[in-house]
């Protein structure tokens, strides 16, 4: 049975993590190849890295880390972040990322979707949407969240579902950051309108709030980053807890 | 030497790794005298199939590959050429296994990503490996259940995620990146003497 997956997010500055990261065991904390083994270790489905560096170096920054973290874990991971071009993309596959997430990019240039799927298969292309409510209406926004735009958060999932998409990163900015919980009502209107993998982000706050995104808003992963990097939630007494909940996650037996 | 066929098809660079892990040399090559020579080759794939057979035939690999007989482990996409046909551009494959490569319903979701467990485990390939362990799988199109088919999964109805013909294998999922499980799948093939 295919199994919802948990997925750890890193953002990365200049090749470091950002924001505190407060994890037992480790060394650097600072390290991302060291938090993304421990995250491997137990037992995460996938990693995302979100590179959220401005520089100049940060092409090359970054894939110097893709080629770091390719050679140290074994389970699949996204990198995301300013990805602008099929040679943005093309580097990254290239170094050993299994996809690619693109957000602004793809708003401003829709037809780089057809681009990157014909050319990298859509198995590796991500399309992360960050969307809030507006009058009670989903809006797409632009440069992590801080840019509104008129664009309907469905509307838009369905185009890009067309264009060639392999799976949908949705970050409700209104729950992002509140610990409150996931984005269900949305996340489970996405899931009937769209045939993708969807990925619910934003609002993770306890392990209940897992089980609610899974259940009512049906979606096929979850991602989240203070609740592990603080050590909040343990991802294998979340997968415990998911299980008994009746929920298919991955439990290796070593 | 272990040889992974390049052919512009296929995250290589995940694969060389894995095989690093476990302390073994390979080189990426499409040269045909290399691939031949090779003591066991593995032969990867991503994207659409008709590009990666249009590749394949540019540099002469597809006759390569039927003739080869030292152990073969096509990973993914590299599973699914080894059939005769393929619904995905309605292609040709390598023709090493009968069958059809077929498109998931609509019915689930399409691409199928992440870990489904392996079912009806069979042969050397699954040694030490459970029934219903877990394998990282990223695919639309899919091998139905064959007489070579030496493992499967569910995903709306039962299909193949393993095949084996001969010295030929294949792995629909990705055991470079599937961790501890995959990783003793690579170790299991790497170990297989004919």
């Amino acid at each position: 049975m295919l199994t919802k997956r948990i997925i750890p997010c890193l953002d990365i500055k200049d090749g470091r993590t950002v924001k505190g990261v407060n994890f037992v065991d480790l060394r650097d904390a600072g390290d991302p190849v060291e938090l993304a083994t421990q995250y491997a270790l137990e037992q995460a489905d996938e990693l995302v890295f979100l590179d959220i560096s401005a520089t100049e170096q940060k092409r090359k920054t970054l894939a110097d880390l893709v080629l770091r973290v390719a050679a140290a874990i074994d389970i699949p991971f996204t990198v995301g972040g300013g990805i602008s071009s099929v040679e943005d993309v093309a580097v990254l596959l290239k170094n050993g990322a299994d996809k690619v997430s693109i957000n602004s990019a793809a708003v401003k240039n829709p037809n780089l979707i057809n681009e990157l799927a014909e050319q990298f298969g859509s198995q590796c292309i991500v399309v992360a949407i960050d969307a809030k409510q507006i009058n009670g209406q989903w809006k797409v926004h632009l440069v992590g969240g801080k840019v509104p735009t008129d664009i309907d958060l469905f509307e838009w999932a369905k185009e890009v579902e067309i264009r060639g998409a392999g799976e949908i990163l949705f970050t409700s900015m209104d729950h992002d950051g509140t610990k409150q919980g996931f984005a269900n009502k949305a996340l489970a209107r996405l899931n009937t309108e769209i045939n993708l993998p969807i990925i619910a982000s934003g609002g993770a706050g306890n392990i209940s709030h897992f089980v609610d995104t899974f259940q009512q808003g049906k979606a096929d992963a979850a991602l989240a980053a203070s609740v592990f990097h603080f050590g909040e939630i343990a991802i294998p007494e979340l997968k415990k807890e998911l299980n008994q909940q009746q929920i298919a996650v991955r439990i290796d037996t070593i | 030497m272990i040889a992974i066929i390049d052919y512009g098809a296929g995250n290589t660079k995940s694969l060389q790794f894995a095989l690093e892990r476990l302390g073994v040399k390979s080189i990426l090559t499409s040269d045909p005298e290399q691939i031949k020579s090779a003591e066991k080759v593995i032969f990867p794939g991503q994207g659409a199939a008709g590009s990666a057979m249009k590749k394949l035939q540019h540099y002469g690999l597809d006759k390569v590959i039927r003739n080869l007989t030292q152990p073969v482990l096509g990973i993914c996409l590299g599973m699914q050429l080894l059939c005769e046909h393929s619904e995905e551009g309605n292609i040709q494959g390598l023709g090493i296994v009968q069958g059809t490569v077929r498109r998931f319903s609509d019915k689930v979701k399409v691409p199928q990503m992440g870990w489904n467990s392996i079912h009806k485990l069979k042969g050397s390939l699954f040694e030490g490996i459970s029934e219903a362990s877990y394998m990282y799988l990223v695919h639309s199109y899919y091998v139905p259940e064959i007489k070579e088919t030496v493992a499967t999964a569910d995903y709306n109805g039962t299909y193949s995620v393993a095949l084996q013909k001969d010295n030929f294998y294949g792995v629909q999922f990705h055991p470079e990146k599937s961790s501890l499980k995959g990783q003793l799948l690579l170790n299991n093939f790497l170990n297989i003497s004919l």
